[in-house]
C-alpha cells in the first residue's frame, strides 16, 4: 500500500498494481469463500436429508412387499370337516377355525417327516410357525368349495410375523433370547424348511389389496381397503372443493366489487390456508359429527373436513390462473357483446382451465397425505375387513384412510408392524409423486406465454 | 455556463487513464459491442453519447467488470488501466471497482443512514483506522458531492428519505467516499429534475479536477456542457470519438451528423 | 335412503324443467330463434335452476336444524331423575338416538315391522337383545324413558322427513309452474339466470367465511361449557397438566404451551439457518442449472406429508439420539429416557420445514431491487458483503414474516410432535427429555372415549381455540409485514 504510484492520483489509496492482491483482498476473498460455502452447505443438508428419508424409505419398507410363505399339502379330512358328510354349507360353516388346526398340524408334522428332518419340536410348536391366519384361510377355503372336502389341496400359508423377519434379517437368534413366541428350534426349523424349498420369501400382492390385520397377524396386514377409504374422500373432496372453489375464485377475482366485505373474505381465505389441519379435525367433529350426527370414521365426514381444508389452497391457485389470462380477452369477448357472465365462461374460464387443474391435483395431494384431522374424526384404528359394496357405504361405513392406517401401524408394539408401515408410505408416496407429475406435467404443456 | 469557456479548458494534454483496444462484447449469441477502441483520458470528463440500445451503458460496464454479474455476458478484447489489463486473471474485480468506482442510473441509496451510505465503501476497503478518521472522509465525501450542507444536520436519517436529486448526489458522495481513480456515470440525471441536474453537473465539473471521469448521456446538450471529449456509439458500434466542441461542430461522420441534428436516435 | 331418492329426482325435475322451459321459449317465438330476447338455453337453465336452487337450499337448511329442532323436542321427556349420577343429558340423548337407530335398523332388516317398533315396551321385551340380533350393539339395558324418548325420536323424525320432503317438492314443482309461466320470447331469460348463478358465485365466496365462523364457534361454545366445569384460572395460570377421570384433573396450558414453543424453537434453530443460507446461495450465487435442480428437489422436501417425517422421527431419529444419550449409549450418559424427546420432534420438523424457509426467504431476497446489489458491487464490495450488508437488510422484515410464518407452523403441526415428542407435561429445559405440546393433548384428547360432558374431553376446545387464535395471530401479523415490505420495493 506504500508505494507511490506513477500516476498522478496523489489522493488514491488504492495504488499499487491491480495484478497484485493486496492483503485485505486475500482477506476479504477468504470471507468471501467462506459465506459461498455455508451456502453450498445449507443446500447440501438439505439434498442430504432428502437422501436420507428416500434411502430410509426405500430400505426399511420394501421388506412389506415380500413375504414368507411355507407350501403344505393339506388333506381336508371329511371327519372333521363334515362328520355327517352330506356337504351342508350350514354344517360345514358351524366348525370353527379351532376344528381346522389339528388338519394343519397333520400336514405340517407330514411334511416334515417326508423331508427328513429331525427336529425336537412337538407337532403344534412346528406347526406355530405359521401365522394365526392359517386356519382362517383354509376355513374359507372349504366354504368356498365343500366340493373338495376329502381331497389333499397343496396351500401357500403365510410364516408368522417372527419366521418373516428372520428371512429378512430382523429377528436373529440372539434378539429372541425373550420371546416367548419363537424359539431357537423353531427358526431352525425355519431354515431346514428354507433349505428344502418349502418355506419361501415371495412378492406379497396382499399387502398392497389387504385389510389391515389384528394385532396378533402383522404378516396378514396390507393397504387396500384404507386405499379404498382414501379413494372415496378424495372424490368427496374432488366433487365438493372442485366447484366451490371455482365458484368462489370467479366471483373474488371477476366480479367482486372492492368493499370491506370482499377485503374481508380475502384476508380469510389467506389465513385459512395457514391454519394447522387439527383445527379443521375439531370443526369437522364439532359440526359433523356431534351436530349434524354423520357417522364417525365415514370417508363422507374425512372428506368433508379436508374439503374445507384443501379450498383455500385450490381458490389461491384458480384465482392465480384466472389473473393470468390477460384483460384483453375480456375485452375482446365484451367487445362482440357478450355479457360479464359470458365472457367469463366462455373465454376465461377455459383459458384458465389448465392452471385450476394443476391447483386442484396439488390440493388433492396435500389432502391425501393429511393425518391429523382424520385422527380427530376417528379414521383410524377402525379395522376394516372388506372393501365397500356400494357407492353409499364406500361413503358412509367406517373405514380408515391410507395416512391414518400408517399411523395405526406405528403405534402397534410389534415391531413387524413398522415394516408395513414404511410400506405404507412408498405406497403413499408413489400416489403423490404420480400427482405432482401429472401437475407438472400438465403445467408445462398448457402453459401459455401471454 | 458558456460552452466555449469550458472546451478551452481541455485543450493541456494529459495521460491515458483507460485504454479500450479492440473490445466485444457479446450477450450470449448477441454482439452487443463490436470492436470498440477508445482512449480515456486523466483529469477529463468523457462523454458516451448514442441513442438508446447503441451499447454505450454496456461498454461503460465493462470498465469496472459491473457486467461479470450478468452470467451471458462475455468481453474480448483488451482494457488497459495504468497499462495494466483489467481482464487479466490475476485481476480481482473487487480490487478494480474500488479504483474505478460508478454511479447508476437511477439513484440507489442503501436502506442505511445517509452516514452509513457514505461510509459503506471506507469500511470495507478499510480506508479507515478509526471513527474520527472515518468522520472526516464522510464529510469530505459529502462535501465534494457538494451535498454536506444540506444533510450535515441529519446524518442519520435515512438515505431513502432525501429527495432523488439529492439521493444522486449522496450516490456520488459514497462512490467517492472509496477514493477512485475513475468515476463511472450511467446516465446519472436521467432520473432527475431539471435542478438536481444543473447540479450535478456543476458537480462533475468539478469532480473532474481529481478523477477521470467518464459518464453515459443521451442528451447531448448535457454531453456539450459537462465533456472536453464526446464518444458517439450507434449499434455497437463507436463511430466517432474526439473533442467534444469538434463532434458538436464539426462531425467526420455522417451518421453523428444526422444524430446531433436529431434525424437518427 | 330417501333423501337421496328427492336429490335425484329433483335433478330429473331440473332436467325436465329445462327441456320445457327451452321448448316454450321456441315456441312463443314461433321457432325463430332471432325473436327471442336470450339464446333458448337461457330459458331452459331459468327454470331448471328455479325449480332446483330453492328446493335444494331448503333441504339443506332443514337438513341441519332438524336434529336439533328435534333433540331438544325429545330431551324434555327425560325427566332429570331419568339421569344417571355419572352420567349427563347428552350421554342420555346419544344413547335414545342408538336405540332409535337401531329400531330403524331392524325394521329395515325386516326383524320387527314398523307398527312392532312403535309399540315395543321396555318392560315386555328385551330390546337389547331384539337389537343385537341385527347387529345393533347397546351398552346397556334399555330404560323405558329411553324407549319412550326413542320412540319419540323415531316419530318426529320420521314427521320431519315427510314434511320436509313434501315441502321441497312444493318448492321444486312450484318454481316449476311459475319460471315456465314466465317463460315468453320478451322474457329477459339471460340476466335472470346470469342474477341467479351470480348468488350462487357469492354463495360459494362466503362459504369460506362460513368455514371460519364454524370454527370460531365450535370450540367457542365448548370452550365456554368447559370453563364452566374447570377453573379457567387453572388453566390459564395452572402449572400442572395432570387429567384424571377421578374429577380433580388439573390442566393447564402453560406446561404444554411450553413444550411447544420449545420444540418449534428446535425447529426454527434448525431450519432458519439452512433455508436461510439456501435461499441466499440460491438467488445469489446459483446459476440456472443449479437453481434449476437444486430448488425443486429442496421442495420434495415440502410435499412429503408429515405422517412421513413423523414416523421418520419416531422410527428413526428417536433410536438414533437414543443410540447416543439414553442409558447404555455411546456416550454413557444418561440424558435420554426414550426414544421421544424435544430434539426428535424439533429436529425432523426442522428439516420439514427447511424448504418451507427457503422458499418464502428466496421470493423476499429476489424483491430487493437490482439496482441496491449494483450499487455495493460498483463500490467494489464482495458478493457477500453485498449480501450481508446491504441485501440482508433490506429484506430483513420480509424474512421476519417468513420466519414468523415458520413458526406458526411449527406451532400447529401435529403428527410429528404426536409421534416424536412424547406425552409427558413438564417445565424442563433438557432437550432431550420427551415434552408434550397443545397439538398432541388435543389429538390424545380427543381420540378413543370420549365424553363430551367433561372437563377432561372440553379442554381440547379450549385448547384447539388458543392454537387457532396463536396461529391465526401469527398468520395475520407475519402477511402484514410481507405485504408492507413487498409493498416498498414496487
Amino acid at each position: 500500500m506504500t508505494d507511490i504510484s506513477h500516476q498522478s492520483a496523489p489522493q488514491s489509496r488504492h495504488a499499487g498494481s491491480l495484478l497484485q492482491k493486496d492483503s485485505r483482498t486475500v482477506r476479504r476473498n477468504r470471507a468471501e469463500a467462506r459465506f459461498k460455502i455455508y451456502g453450498i452447505f445449507a443446500i447440501a443438508v438439505g439434498m442430504l436429508m432428502l437422501a436420507v428419508l428416500v434411502y430410509n424409505i426405500v430400505t426399511r419398507g420394501v421388506g412389506a412387499y415380500s413375504q414368507t410363505f411355507i407350501t403344505l399339502d393339506v388333506e381336508l379330512l371329511e371327519s372333521k370337516l363334515d362328520k355327517n358328510g352330506n356337504r351342508n354349507l350350514e354344517e360345514i360353516k358351524k366348525v370353527t377355525t379351532f376344528g381346522y388346526a389339528p388338519l394343519i398340524k397333520n400336514a405340517f408334522e407330514k411334511k416334515v417327516e417326508e423331508l427328513g428332518i429331525k427336529t425336537p419340536l412337538k407337532p403344534k410348536d412346528q406347526a406355530a410357525i405359521l401365522s394365526k391366519s392359517a386356519e382362517a384361510q383354509l376355513r374359507d377355503f372349504v366354504i368356498a368349495n365343500p366340493d373338495k372336502i376329502g381331497e389333499t389341496i397343496e396351500f401357500r400359508f403365510l410364516a408368522n410375523s417372527r419366521v418373516d423377519g428372520y428371512m429378512k434379517g430382523r429377528v436373529t437368534r440372539e434378539s429372541i433370547a425373550n420371546d416367548k413366541s419363537i424359539s431357537v428350534e423353531q427358526l431352525d426349523l425355519v431354515d431346514q424348511l428354507h433349505k428344502a424349498g418349502v418355506l419361501n420369501k415371495t412378492f406379497n400382492i396382499d399387502f398392497i389389496t389387504g385389510a389391515d390385520a389384528s394385532d396378533q397377524r402383522p404378516e396378514a396386514a396390507g393397504m387396500g381397503v384404507s386405499m379404498i377409504g382414501s379413494l372415496f374422500m378424495m372424490l368427496v373432496v374432488l366433487a365438493l372443493a372442485l366447484p366451490i372453489g371455482v365458484a368462489a375464485s370467479i366471483y373474488l377475482e371477476e366480479f367482486a366489487p372492492r368493499n370491506w366485505l370482499t377485503d374481508i373474505i380475502e384476508v380469510n381465505i389467506s389465513n385459512l390456508a395457514a391454519v394447522p389441519s387439527i383445527v379443521f379435525g375439531i370443526l369437522g367433529l364439532a359440526v359433523f359429527i356431534n351436530y349434524m350426527h354423520l357417522p364417525m370414521s365415514a370417508p363422507l365426514v374425512g372428506g368433508l373436513v379436508l374439503t374445507l381444508m384443501t379450498l383455500p389452497t385450490i381458490i389461491i391457485s384458480t384465482r392465480a390462473s384466472l389473473k393470468s389470462v390477460p384483460p384483453s380477452i375480456r375485452d375482446a369477448a365484451l367487445g362482440v357483446g357478450a355479457s360479464k357472465m359470458q365472457a367469463v365462461f366462455h373465454h376465461v374460464l377455459p383459458l384458465a382451465a389448465p392452471g385450476i387443474l394443476t391447483g386442484t391435483i396439488i390440493g388433492l395431494a396435500q389432502a391425501l397425505g393429511e393425518t391429523a384431522p382424520l385422527l380427530l374424526i376417528g379414521m383410524v384404528g377402525f379395522i376394516a375387513s372388506n372393501a365397500p359394496d356400494s357407492i353409499a357405504s364406500g361413503l358412509l361405513s367406517p373405514n380408515s384412510a391410507m395416512p391414518a392406517q400408517i399411523y395405526e401401524w406405528a403405534k402397534r408394539a410389534d415391531p413387524a408392524f413398522y415394516e408395513r408401515a414404511w410400506g405404507g408410505i412408498i405406497i403413499l408416496l408413489v400416489f403423490l409423486v404420480t400427482m405432482n407429475t401429472v401437475a407438472v406435467i400438465l403445467r408445462r404443456r398448457f402453459e401459455r406465454r401471454w | 455556463m458558456n460552452d466555449m469557456s469550458r472546451l478551452e479548458k481541455a485543450v493541456d494534454t494529459r495521460q491515458t487513464k483507460i485504454a479500450a483496444k479492440n473490445v466485444q462484447v457479446y450477450y450470449g449469441d448477441a454482439h452487443a459491442i463490436k470492436d470498440v477502441s477508445v482512449e480515456i483520458e486523466d483529469n477529463t470528463v468523457t462523454a458516451f453519447i448514442g441513442p438508446s440500445g447503441c451499447g454505450k451503458s454496456t461498454f461503460l460496464r465493462c470498465l469496472n467488470r459491473m457486467n461479470d454479474t450478468i452470467d451471458i455476458c462475455r468481453v474480448e478484447g483488451d482494457i488497459l488501466l495504468d497499462g495494466e489489463d483489467i481482464y487479466d486473471k490475476r485481476v480481482d474485480p473487487v480490487q478494480l471497482r474500488a479504483k474505478v468506482g460508478m454511479v447508476f442510473q437511477k439513484p440507489n441509496p442503501f436502506p442505511k443512514s445517509i452516514y452509513d451510505n457514505v461510509a459503506y465503501g471506507p469500511r470495507i476497503h478499510g480506508l479507515a483506522r478509526n471513527k474520527a478518521e472515518l468522520d472526516e472522509i464522510v464529510e469530505n465525501s459529502l462535501r465534494r458531492g457538494a451535498i454536506w450542507d444540506e444533510v450535515k444536520d441529519r446524518l442519520d436519517a435515512p438515505g431513502t428519505s432525501l429527495s432523488g436529486g439529492q439521493q444522486q448526489r449522496l450516490c456520488i458522495a459514497r462512490a467517492v467516499a472509496t477514493e477512485p481513480e475513475v468515476l463511472l456515470m450511467d446516465e446519472p440525471c436521467s432520473a432527475l429534475d431539471p435542478i438536481a441536474t444543473a447540479q450535478v453537473e456543476e458537480l462533475i465539473d468539478d469532480l473532474r479536477k481529481r478523477y477521470s471521469v467518464v459518464i453515459v448521456t443521451h442528451s447531448m446538450q448535457q454531453a456539450a456542457r459537462v465533456s472536453q471529449k464526446t464518444a458517439f456509439f450507434h449499434l455497437g458500434n463507436l463511430v466517432e470519438f474526439g473533442e467534444t466542441g469538434q463532434i458538436f461542430t464539426n462531425p467526420k461522420d455522417p451518421r453523428t451528423e444526422s444524430y446531433i441534428t436529431g434525424r437518427i436516435g | 335412503m330417501p333423501t337421496y331418492w328427492l336429490v335425484l329426482s329433483l335433478l330429473v325435475l331440473a332436467a325436465v324443467g329445462y327441456v320445457l322451459g327451452r321448448n316454450r321459449a321456441l315456441q312463443t317465438a314461433g321457432g325463430d330463434t332471432r325473436a327471442l330476447h336470450s339464446l333458448p338455453n337461457y330459458y331452459g337453465l331459468n327454470v331448471a335452476l328455479t325449480s332446483l336452487v330453492p328446493a335444494l337450499g331448503v333441504l339443506i337448511v332443514w337438513m341441519l336444524v332438524q336434529p336439533v329442532f328435534v333433540d331438544s323436542r325429545v330431551s324434555t321427556l327425560i325427566p332429570d331423575s331419568a339421569v344417571p349420577e355419572d352420567a349427563t343429558l347428552d350421554l342420555v340423548m346419544s344413547d335414545v338416538r342408538r336405540v332409535a337407530d337401531g329400531l330403524d335398523e331392524a325394521v329395515e332388516q325386516g326383524a320387527l315391522t314398523p307398527s312392532e317398533a312403535r309399540q315395543l315396551d321396555a318392560e315386555a321385551t328385551d330390546i337389547r337383545a331384539r337389537l343385537g340380533e341385527v347387529g345393533v350393539a347397546l351398552g346397556s339395558d334399555v330404560r323405558p324413558e329411553v324407549l319412550r324418548a326413542a320412540q319419540r325420536y323415531r316419530q318426529l323424525t320420521s314427521v320431519g322427513k315427510t314434511a320436509m320432503s313434501i315441502v321441497v317438492a312444493v318448492l321444486a314443482l312450484g318454481g316449476l309452474a311459475w319460471s315456465y309461466s314466465q317463460t315468453h320470447k320478451d322474457f329477459r331469460a339471460r340476466n335472470v339466470v346470469e342474477k341467479g348463478v351470480l348468488a350462487l358465485l357469492v354463495v360459494a365466496a362466503s362459504l369460506a367465511i362460513l368455514t371460519t365462523i364454524g370454527i370460531v364457534f365450535s370450540m367457542f361454545f365448548e370452550t365456554i361449557n368447559f370453563f364452566g366445569l374447570h377453573s379457567w384460572k387453572d388453566f390459564f395460570f395452572g402449572s400442572t397438566w395432570a387429567p384424571n377421570f377421578r374429577g380433580d384433573s388439573e390442566l393447564s396450558i402453560l406446561p404444554l404451551l411450553w413444550g411447544t414453543l420449545y420444540i418449534s424453537f428446535v425447529a426454527l434453530l434448525v431450519s432458519v439457518p439452512i433455508g436461510l443460507f439456501a435461499a441466499i446461495y440460491l438467488s445469489e450465487y446459483a446459476n440456472g442449472a443449479t437453481r434449476s435442480f437444486a430448488k425443486p428437489l429442496l421442495e420434495i422436501l415440502a410435499g412429503i406429508p408429515t405422517i412421513v417425517y413423523g414416523l421418520f422421527a419416531l422410527l428413526t431419529v428417536g433410536p438414533m439420539l437414543a443410540d447416543v444419550f439414553a442409558k447404555g449409549g455411546l456416550l454413557g450418559v444418561e440424558w435420554m429416557t426414550g426414544a421421544t424427546s424435544v430434539v426428535t420432534a424439533g429436529v425432523v420438523m426442522g428439516i420439514m420445514l427447511i424448504p418451507f424457509v427457503s422458499s418464502l426467504s428466496d421470493d423476499i431476497i429476489n424483491a430487493v431491487p437490482q439496482s441496491m446489489r449494483d450499487g455495493s458491487l460498483g463500490l467494489g464490495a464482495t458478493q457477500s458483503e453485498t449480501v450481508r450488508q446491504v441485501v440482508l437488510p433490506a429484506a430483513l422484515p420480509g424474512i421476519v414474516g417468513a420466519i414468523l410464518l415458520a413458526a406458526s407452523r411449527a406451532i400447529g403441526e401435529t403428527m410429528i410432535v404426536v409421534m416424536g415428542a412424547g406425552a409427558i407435561a413438564k417445565f424442563s429445559l433438557n432437550p432431550l427429555e420427551s415434552m408434550t405440546t397443545i397439538t398432541t393433548r388435543i389429538v390424545s384428547q380427543l381420540t378413543g372415549d370420549t365424553d363430551f360432558a367433561s372437563p377432561e374431553t372440553l379442554v381440547a376446545f379450549a385448547l384447539g381455540l388458543t392454537l387457532f387464535v396463536l396461529t391465526l395471530g401469527l398468520n395475520v401479523l407475519a402477511l402484514y409485514i410481507v405485504r408492507k415490505y413487498r409493498e416498498q420495493y414496487e
